[in-house]
């Protein structure tokens, strides 16, 4: 197919007609998404999905093909200028341990199993790519660099994108980062971030004096009440998300460890960080006032930021949504992209389709809507490479 | 052959063949076309996987596989519809030969398959695999390919977990081990040599295929295996094993009925070649337990283990195969 552009207008005349094309590769993305997807790959055990991966994208015939020391999976699809790079992100992780029965279900129109959406289907698109435009007879002028990172999840702290983005000596135009939900989705901008996570720990010896009085659970339940008192602004928007609670082992046995994992998100960094401040004082007076051994650590945070929506990257992605029949879901991000608006890459996330029960063992993703997603993707490749998403000066 | 030999020259790992490059260019060097058959009764949760894994990476990628049919008894459920959404052929068994009269049983349509698809080998799948990959296929394939000696490869699965010592217990399931073993064992010792005789998949020479009578319901494994074994001799015969297997478990009723069924083939079977003497007349019922309350009730399963001939003792497949 026609692949140099003049304008992004030709590439949105082009879009109708592409989706049809795009099922004639339909068996190879979805075999692609059974075998990664019946990988486990729990954050900071992604090693085996991203070697099969690698392996896919070596039988495709790519040359350029590695891994590096934070586990990152990476692929060049060489393009015509090699002074030219368009970063294309994939996380391999997910939020299932490898106790999960990661088998998938492919009914006639629908595919079903735990992280199919998040993110097995992002990482589908990337093994399918090399086919895809061996099929279509797509070069672009630039390489495309197809990168699955590691340890993006939790804990993870997106420490393998951030590796990458330290490390490589690659000058990247434009990214985008794909996600298997949902169809629509276009983020551009990222929330100041830090997730924490409070343990609080009483003395095994039982105070005969204070039973029903004192218990971890009691106090956790203090650092909670204290925290839910902190006033939150509506702007700058933010938010406290009281996400997983843990502790004691039983009706009538005094709870000695209790936990809390937490998230904060603002679109101001200063509020982010007075909320943190706060945390820490909260922390400290409930410590004293139930002799209890309270510890907070962040595990993962992010920095505000984004392009915007004026940005040619940003239109261009909304006019192709439009071309597509695409009602465009604007959300800040956490994710891929958060990291690389940070460093100061014009970035996006795109969603492949649409999905239902996600981050339960039922996810599951509608395969038709999969080739509207993926001329999306494809219609934005081509518009950064022709230059049409780059900033005037 | 002694059984130890065979045990070792004839017991292969699927992992010899991950070149599939190299088994297409020897396939295609031999001229030999490949159907890949998957008998269904209502497997609408693994169908469509097994046919887009096999389509994907054994037709568009490695093009090893000519055909991929789905041969169906009847199913009641959404199976024809995924399996012809994924672009595999799909019949209804009755609707084959249809003036042969419809059986019930996976091995009608076993049978019915050698008449409908048109490949030199035939790879026989079941439609119930929950951890489908491509090997299921290419592994059973390839001893046939590589070995013009070897007429009919059988799968086995043996994932070993941890084990301390080097010796740890392998086999089959328990129908193989109660039944079948037992009965090689006393009538058939060299076909002990095969570690799951009763699993559902292998690749048959079309010339073995059309040769054989096929039982049409549990038997029809155990009576192939007397078959070729009796024909052709255990250098035909090959097994690979393909690691681990993830399907259904079944009620230690229905393997009851199972049993049964395979019992009466092969004693049919052994009768007929004379390992046996003369059969009295035998019952097609099975009797099973059920109780309410006190009261013990006897229910009877009438299991009827039938055969079809031999293809080539069929007019119309001599004249569809030009066979004089």
């Amino acid at each position: 197919m026609k692949t140099d552009f003049t304008n992004i207008e030709e590439i949105l005349a082009s879009l109708p007609s592409l989706p049809d094309k795009l099922t004639a590769v339909q068996e190879t993305l979805i075999a692609n998404l059974i075998m990664l997807s019946e990988i486990p790959a729990p954050t900071f055990e992604e090693e085996a999905r991203v070697a099969l991966l690698l392996q896919r994208l070596v039988e495709c015939g790519l040359d350029n093909v590695s891994s590096d020391e934070a586990g990152n999976g990476v692929g060049v699809i060489p393009g015509k200028d090699p002074s030219r790079n368009i970063l294309l992100v994939a996380h391999a992780d997910s939020i299932y341990s490898n106790r999960v029965d990661h088998a998938l279900s492919v009914l006639a129109d629908e595919i079903v199993g735990p992280g199919v959406a998040d993110n097995s289907l992002g990482m589908a698109v990337l093994a399918t790519l090399p086919t895809i435009f061996e099929a279509l007879g797509i070069q672009l002028d630039a390489n495309l660099v197809l990168l699955c990172s590691t340890k993006g999840l939790g804990r993870g702290n997106l420490d393998g994108l951030r590796f990458f983005m330290d490390n490589n000596k690659i000058p990247f135009e434009a990214g985008i980062c794909v996600e298997g939900e949902k169809l629509g989705r276009l983020s551009y901008t990222a929330e100041g971030m830090f997730r924490g996570h409070i343990s609080c720990k009483l003395s095994e010896e039982l105070d005969w004096q204070r039973v029903g009085q004192n218990s971890a659970i009691i106090a956790l339940n203090d650092v909670i009440n204290r925290i839910l008192e902190i006033p939150i602004p509506r702007r700058p928007s933010t938010s406290i998300v009281l996400g997983a609670i843990r502790g004691g082992k039983s009706y009538n046995v005094m709870a000695t460890q209790s936990s809390l994992r937490f998230e904060v998100r603002s679109e101001d960094a200063d509020m982010v960080r007075a909320i943190r401040e706060r945390i820490d004082a909260i922390i400290a007076d409930v410590a004293s006032s139930h002799s209890a051994e309270i510890e907070f650590t962040v595990v993962a945070s992010r920095e505000p930021g984004g392009i915007d929506v004026t940005h040619p990257l940003v239109k261009s992605c909304r006019q192709v949504m439009e071309a597509l029949d695409v009602r465009p879901t604007i959300r800040p991000s956490m994710s891929e992209v958060s990291e690389l608006i940070a460093r100061g890459l014009p970035s996006v996330t795109l969603g492949i389709t649409e999905a239902s029960n996600l981050h339960d063992l039922n996810e599951t993703i509608r395969i038709n809507p999969i080739y509207t997603g993926l001329a999306q993707l494809l219609a934005m490749l081509f518009a950064i490479d022709g230059g049409f998403c780059n900033e005037t000066e | 052959m002694k059984l130890n030999d065979w045990i070792k020259n004839n017991t292969i790992h699927h992992s010899q063949f991950w070149d599939l490059k190299k088994l297409v260019e020897e396939k295609e060097k031999q001229g030999l076309k490949i159907s890949l058959c998957l008998p269904t009764l209502n497997e609408e949760k693994t169908i469509g996987k097994e046919i887009v894994m096999f389509k994907s990476e054994l037709m568009d990628r490695y093009p090893l596989i000519d055909e991929i049919a789905v041969i169906d008894s009847g199913s009641t459920d959404n199976t024809r519809e995924i399996a012809a959404t994924f672009g595999a052929d799909v019949y209804l068994s009755a609707e084959i030969l249809p003036q042969y009269g419809e059986k019930k049983g996976k091995g009608e349509n076993l049978w019915k398959a050698v008449y409908e698809l048109t490949g030199d080998i035939i790879v026989y799948v079941d439609a119930d695999i929950k951890n489908i990959h491509p090997r299921f296929a290419y592994g059973l394939v390839a001893p046939l390919i590589y070995r013009p000696e070897v007429h009919y490869v059988k799968a086995f699965y043996d994932r070993p977990l941890a084990f301390s010592q080097g010796v740890r217990p392998s086999g089959g399931g328990r129908v193989t081990e109660i039944l079948t073993r037992p009965l090689f064992s006393l009538f058939f010792p060299e076909l002990t040599g095969l570690v799951q005789p009763l699993s559902g998949e292998y690749a048959v020479r079309r010339e073995v295929l059309e040769a054989i009578p096929f039982p049409i319901g549990y038997g029809v494994e155990t009576s192939h295996l007397i078959d070729v074994y009796e024909k052709w001799g255990m250098e035909a015969i090959a097994q690979v094993d393909l690691d681990q297997r993830v399907h259904r478990n079944q009620e230690t009723r229905d393997l009851g009925k199972m049993a049964f069924g395979i019992l009466r083939a092969f004693l049919f079977r052994a009768e007929a070649l004379g390992v046996i003497g003369t059969l009295p007349e035998l019952s097609t019922v099975l009797k099973q337990f059920q109780a309410h309350d006190e009261e013990f009730e006897q229910i009877s399963h009438t299991i009827v283990e039938e055969e079809r001939p031999p293809m080539l003792e069929l007019p119309e497949y001599r004249e569809k195969f030009g066979i004089k």
